[in-house]
């Protein structure tokens, strides 16, 4: 019986997470078309609802109502488990990201390990799209989403193992909590090349411009989703901007301090927004970071796809390695803030 | 956290291997920066390293016996012999490779850094004293080896040897790591030594011992090429490239040996009467399959392959024993075969030029009329392999033969004896060829730099100095065990 | 209870999906079914307390390997029935030694001497408050560093190997060098001439 509570009680917790998270994704495209409509010097969309704010759910509705269509000669079965397959890592990283200080469903100790795993998991459901289409854009946009991801995951990884040297735990509550105190506590400051390595690649790994090559609408029309309709779009669509914000969230995790308020510990001003709960803190950062994504995707050219990889390899890695030893230096010396 | 059981480790015993480590690094960043086409760079800093790295050795390890890295690593006078021999070979190997590689257009730097791994890994393996450390030489050397076979891309036979050497040799690793897993499972522990101590008082789980040992051989009996795991070795050494096959054939030997002394000869020493009779099925089979393919062979390369298999056999013998002067006449087998046989190899590279490959028997015919000095040497390196009295040849077979007949196995040494006068006729046909045949038109001549030839004419005499005076390294051998 | 049922269903899915690894003719789904093999056996470990070792698994193989191998496999079309060409031929021979080397394996590992109460016991005993990275990292960069080392080196020789068997460098290809590309100055390309303007015909007159 016990168990049985037990398992009710998370299932409980998991839908507490995800309902938000959908949400939230759900007006990041509005946030999305409203900020390059403003840059683009436009409205955006604002007919449905006060200002626009219901487009989202129209949206919705008439995906879930479109009909899937799947090609002739498409292995079936791949072609469905393909959204499916490209959604469920983004959600599942979700487990074990500290919201605020205890605010975790699952406080495991190779966390940080475990998101590594987990995203890396997202590139099959763009692969077996690709190939299961049996459609010449959608395997070409795989192909090149597949070298891009493995490419960018090894910088990826190399600037979490600075946070892990820097943090001393792979636990991301271990790693906020390694990082109390104000702004310049956290570790965007001692680990700055490696905090810009890791934030491109993780635009470079959710495919976003200007790293959107898997897409190319211009060349490869919508690349590995070519093919999809309906609900099947519906979901890439929502895996994408669940990746989104996972990859925004690591990063105020990681380098920003997560749930710590920027003027922790501080004289007079701490005591002033301590009634500030952590998880406020911690979603205005992320939103900063997905402001970002939406100024890239509006002001940036998209990378032609030998140049992403000359980035990759021989610019992002080499830095990477490079400020790992300057890192274990200062480790070693003790270096204060951070580090003493 | 820190671990209490842990000693820092004395880097100065491992040195041989953490100098050419370094040096191989160095090797691969000079030879990215250097613009010469020949890779000149490369070849004297592999040469440099090799000659220090027998220096190193004989100085830091030589009447040593210790351990170091938590016992992963073993120094002593065996795992120094060994590794002598091996730096020597390769340095032979790369001494007579330049211009062959250089015709063929394959002469790369990593010719030079892949051959400095190989024998690095050669050398961890001779002086591993954990399961692990073991199984890493060995597959870093096999690695290093197939990538070798294959340098030459675009030769369809060099491809094809480097598939089948990779695909057996990768089934084979299996198999060893399988007997290992298996060991561990019994023992709980990857220490040779306490394997070796564990399997002293063996009691109902002798079973499983058994049974790890048994892919263990396997996995051993393919790195040297004993008959019936040689399927690899005729088709490697015919096509891979010369200088790579003379690594194969003399060094990588070598290294089995080690292989088998650490893995099975000192870490299984109690459980002799098990794997005897494997041994000596192996060096029946081996001698038996040798010396009857061999005579009908053609092709130098090919000949050599299954003449290999006579001389695995005799190094074979000499481990059944199971005593100390069994395992050091089979030390010295092997060091003076793979001498020989380097020099032997030499010579073909010596006759071989742009586009011609001169390894067809029938190429040696005549040679003492183009070459009076060479015509000596595969003289000297014929009747030293074949085992006439006077030559290192006969006072290495003698020292096998003498340790297998005090282990009370009679028939085997005969059989062995008949072996080595049916390998007199296809070793002496070279001869008659040499120096009693006149060649078919011109005949290849001897080529290469003056270097190479005195390096060729200086292993061939040492050959002879060896039979001569073969005191001192039996007694180095015999010291190595004692 | 649930941790029993979790268990036997991921092993029965390993199962499965590893018996298709080698049953199923198209070759692209073996791969992904070798991809579930892949997850489930880390799922295992995970269960087993190896929490490191399943999540590498997963990171390593199933996130860097199989997508590699995956990529391979879709860009080769890939003949099967050349493939199992003689299949029939050499099965008659394989199967007496594998059922032979499958019994005796049985007979040894079944024979209870793998039992866990007969096997040695661990060396060192497992803290509780410390996780398996912490552990493996310790004895990884102390007592096993040199067999640690050698796999690098293994490593090392692998990328060798590989960029020499694959590297070629073609004669005539064009590349951008970003390096020479910003190191342009506006002299390197653009020239200002001076073209007197032409005067009228008629004043030339």
């Amino acid at each position: 019986m016990a168990e049985l509570t037990e398992f009710i009680w998370i299932m409980a917790k998991i839908v507490a997470i995800l309902v938000p998270l959908i949400l939230a994704v759900a007006y990041l495209t509005y946030a999305e078309r409203r900020v390059i409509g403003a840059i683009q010097a436009r409205n955006g969309p604002n007919r449905v609802g006060p200002m626009g704010l219901f487009q989202p759910f129209a949206d919705v509705f008439k995906l879930l109502f479109k009909e899937v269509v799947i090609p002739s000669n498409a292995n079936r079965f791949l072609f469905l488990i393909a959204p499916m397959l490209s959604l469920m890592p983004a959600l599942a990283a979700w487990a074990v990201m500290p919201f605020s200080d205890g605010l975790v469903l699952s406080d495991i100790n190779a966390g940080l390990l475990y998101i590594l795993a987990m995203t890396s998991l997202g590139v099959y459901g763009v692969i077996i799209a690709g190939w299961a289409s049996n459609s010449k854009y959608a395997m070409l946009g795989a192909m090149r989403s597949a070298a891009q991801i493995v490419s960018y995951e090894i910088a990826m990884g190399f600037a979490l193992v600075g946070v892990l040297m820097a943090a001393g735990s792979m636990n991301l509550s271990g790693i906020v909590n390694a990082q109390a105190g104000p702004i310049w506590n956290w570790f965007w400051l001692p680990l700055l090349p490696l905090f810009v390595v890791y934030w491109i690649s993780g635009v470079a790994e959710t495919n976003r411009a200007p790293f959107d090559v898997a897409e190319g609408e211009s060349e490869i029309v919508a690349g590995f989703h070519v093919e999809y309709s309906g609900t099947a779009f519906a979901l890439f669509f929502l895996a994408e901007y669940a990746n989104m914000i996972l990859i925004a969230a690591l990063a105020v995790i990681m380098f920003m301090g997560g749930w710590y308020s920027p003027f922790h510990g501080l004289p007079v001003l701490g005591p002033m927004f301590d009634w500030v709960p952590g998880i406020v803190w911690f979603v205005l950062k992320m939103t900063i970071f997905l402001y970002l994504y939406l100024a890239f995707r509006a002001t940036f050219p998209r990378y032609r796809y030998d140049q992403i990889m000359r980035l990759g390899w021989k610019v992002l890695i080499p830095v990477t390695v490079v400020w790992l030893v300057v890192l274990a230096l200062m480790i070693l010396a003790g270096l204060g803030p951070w580090f003493n | 956290m820190t671990n209490e059981a842990f000693e820092t480790p004395n880097l100065l015993l491992a040195l041989p291997e953490i100098w050419l480590l370094a040096m191989a690094c160095v090797v691969l960043v000079v030879d990215l920066f250097s613009n010469d086409r020949d890779h000149g760079p490369a070849f004297w800093l592999t040469q440099v390293t090799l000659l220090g790295g027998i220096i190193i050795t004989v100085s830091t390890q030589w009447g040593v016996d210790a351990t170091t890295f938590s016992g992963t690593y073993v120094a002593d006078s065996l795992g120094a012999l060994l590794k002598i021999g091996i730096l020597v070979l390769a340095f032979l190997g790369f001494a007579y490779s330049r211009d062959y590689m250089r015709d063929r257009g394959i002469l790369k730097g990593e010719y030079y850094m892949l051959g400095l791994f190989a024998v690095l890994g050669m050398m961890v393996t001779v002086s591993a004293g954990n399961l692990l450390s073991l199984y890493l030489g060995v597959e870093l050397m096999s690695l290093s080896l197939y990538a070798l076979v294959a340098i030459d891309r675009d030769s369809s036979r060099a491809s094809e040897a480097a598939m089948k050497y990779f695909v057996l040799g990768a089934l084979a690793s299996g198999m060893l790591l399988y007997g290992m897993s298996m060991l561990y499972g019994v023992t709980g522990t990857l220490d040779l030594g306490e394997i070796t101590a564990a399997a002293a008082e063996l009691d109902d789980r002798r079973f499983l011992f058994l049974f790890g040992l048994v892919f263990m051989m396997v996995g051993v009996a393919f790195k040297f090429g004993a008959v019936p795991f040689h399927m690899w070795v005729p088709d490697v050494y015919h096509g891979a490239p010369t200088p790579v096959t003379l690594m194969i054939a003399t060094a990588s030997k070598v290294a089995a040996v080690g292989l088998f002394l650490r893995l099975i000869g000192e870490g299984l020493l109690p459980l002799l009467e098990s794997w005897q009779h494997m041994v000596v099925l192996l060096a029946v089979l081996s001698l038996l399959i040798g010396n009857t393919v061999a005579l009908v062979q053609t092709n130098i390369k090919r000949m050599l392959a299954y003449s290999t298999f006579n001389h695995v056999g005799f190094i074979l013998m000499g481990f059944v024993a199971g005593t100390p002067e069994g395992y050091a006449a089979s030390v010295f087998y092997a060091l003076t075969y793979a001498f020989t046989v380097a020099a032997t190899f030499g010579v073909v590279l010596l006759l071989a030029r742009k586009g011609f490959e001169a390894d067809h028997i029938t190429d040696l015919k005549g040679l003492n009329d183009r070459s009076p000095l060479f015509a000596f040497v595969v003289l000297i390196l014929m009747i030293s392999l074949t085992g006439i009295p006077g030559t290192v040849g006969f006072y290495a077979k003698w020292m096998v033969l003498k340790s297998v007949v005090e282990a009370g196995f009679v028939w085997l040494a005969v059989l062995a004896v008949i072996g080595a006068v049916v390998g007199a006729f296809y070793y002496l046909r070279l001869v008659r060829y040499c120096y009693f045949d006149k060649a078919e038109g011109e005949g290849p001549q001897p080529t290469g730099s003056g270097g190479f030839q005195a390096v060729l004419a200086a292993n061939g005499l040492l050959v002879l100095v060896a039979g001569i005076f073969p005191g001192t390294l039996v007694a180095v051998c015999l010291a190595a065990f004692l | 209870m649930i941790e029993q049922l979790i268990f036997y269903v991921f092993a029965l899915v390993l199962l499965f999906s590893a018996t298709m690894v080698i049953t199923v003719r198209n070759p692209v789904h073996a791969a992904l079914f070798l991809v579930l093999a892949f997850f489930n056996s880390a799922v295992l470990w995970v269960m087993a307390g190896a929490e490191f070792l399943g999540i590498v698994l997963v990171l390593v193989y199933v996130g860097a390997v199989m997508v590699l191998f995956l990529f391979v496999v879709m860009m080769l079309d890939l003949n099967l029935s050349q493939l199992r060409e003689g299949f029939m031929k050499h099965f008659y021979i394989g199967v007496p030694f594998a059922v032979v080397m499958a019994v005796q394996m049985l007979l040894v590992v079944g024979s209870g001497l793998f039992a866990p109460e007969t096997l040695p016991e661990a060396r060192m005993p497992i803290p509780e408050d410390v996780g398996n990275t912490a552990l493996l990292g310790s004895v990884l960069y102390t007592v096993y560093v040199y067999p640690f080392e050698l796999a690098a080196v293994i490593l090392l020789v692998a990328i060798i190997a590989a960029i020499m068997l694959t590297l070629r460098r073609r004669e005539g290809t064009r590349h951008q060098d970003p390096g020479k590309q910003v190191r342009v100055r506006k002299a390197d390309r653009l020239r200002v001439v001076n073209i007197p303007s032409a005067r009228r015909q008629s004043e030339q007159e």
